[in-house]
């Protein structure tokens, strides 16, 4: 390592919450909403498969993909700040998946009643990693009105996953969404549950 | 042939990002997260005329340390180049980069401050 570099009296800690949902369900509104909003680009090399799902005869064929993501950062206190990701939607993009889950405190699934459907991989995304969510229902107007229990019965959740309704353009909305995740990922902490998953 | 023919404004940009790393697509060195820490040596005791335009850059934005993808967002580069630049200004001993301090995440303390503070918002 090179002597020399910055030295502080203590590492701040970096709190990473994703935010995830199908196409249109939020994710952006709810990013922007609470935090200063950043575009992230990452561009990254296809792996193999994908190069051959995507070649077309006639047509050069594309090594890399560009990803843009919805970033936003919330800082708390000097040592302490709040990362949100929103993660990219389409599945090809999902290698990005795996490394914004990596070390994150939990997730936020926006749902659309309209588009229920369209949160399912994203819950079975989390299920599988053991990474504490909740499901933020985004009460469009228009769409009509569900109550939380009617949504955690479609999605099939487990008992202890909440859900709440939010409107995703209001602040606070948004703010209390991420205060029910950070309370949950306390309670799992406590009973023990997520420490492998961290 | 003439240019125009190949070059649209789908074309994207006309020197691929990559082209800042060399071609090379994958850092070198022990891998850094997304919100490791970067932090660059006080740059007066480097010669900004013997550094690349990026490196510079880097450095200026560093001075107070920021996270790999703080950095991204703010030099508008793709991360995986960004990852590419920061692991050779690391060899070159003109940055540091520090993991994040992901084990207090456990420490249920931390989380009611979170929790507070995001209250607060």
């Amino acid at each position: 390592m090179p002597s020399a570099g910055f030295e502080l009296d203590v590492s701040p800690v970096s709190i990473k919450i994703l935010i995830a949902g199908g196409f249109g369900a939020g994710k952006t509104t709810m990013v922007g909403s609470v935090s200063e909003i950043k575009p992230l680009r990452t561009e990254e090399v296809l792996s193999e498969p994908s190069i051959l799902v995507d070649a077309l005869d006639g047509v050069e064929q594309k090594t890399t993909t560009t990803v843009a993501m919805d970033f936003g950062r919330i800082t708390v206190r000097d040592d302490l700040v709040v990362y949100l990701f929103g993660t990219p939607g389409q599945h090809r993009f999902w290698f990005m998946w795996d490394e914004l889950a990596l070390g994150a405190l939990g997730a936020v699934v926006m749902a659309d009643t309209r588009r229920l459907a369209d949160s399912f991989p994203s819950v079975d995304y989390f299920e599988r990693r053991g990474l504490p969510f909740v499901v933020a229902v985004n009460c469009f107007e228009g769409a009509k009105r569900f109550r939380p229990e009617a949504v955690r019965t479609a999605l099939d959740l487990n008992p202890g996953v909440p859900v709440v309704l939010c409107d995703a353009r209001q602040r606070s909305s948004s703010r209390d969404v991420l205060v029910t995740l950070v309370e949950y990922a306390i309670k799992l902490i406590s009973d023990n549950e997520v420490m492998s998953a961290i | 042939m003439r240019d125009d023919q190949w070059l649209d404004r789908d074309a994207g940009p006309v020197v691929r990002p990559y082209a800042l790393t060399g071609g090379r697509t994958r850092p070198t060195g022990e891998s850094f997260d997304l919100l490791a820490l970067v932090g660059s040596i006080d740059s007066n005791t480097v010669d900004p005329m013997l550094l690349e335009p990026e490196y510079f850059e880097v450095m200026r934005l560093c001075r107070r340390p920021m996270s790999v993808a703080d950095l991204a967002s703010d030099l508008d580069l793709p991360l995986g180049v960004v990852r590419i630049l920061l692991s050779d200004m690391r060899e070159r001993g003109l940055i540091t980069i520090r993991h994040p301090a992901r084990t207090r995440l456990t420490d249920p303390q931390v989380l009611k401050d979170v929790a507070d503070a995001l209250r607060r918002l």
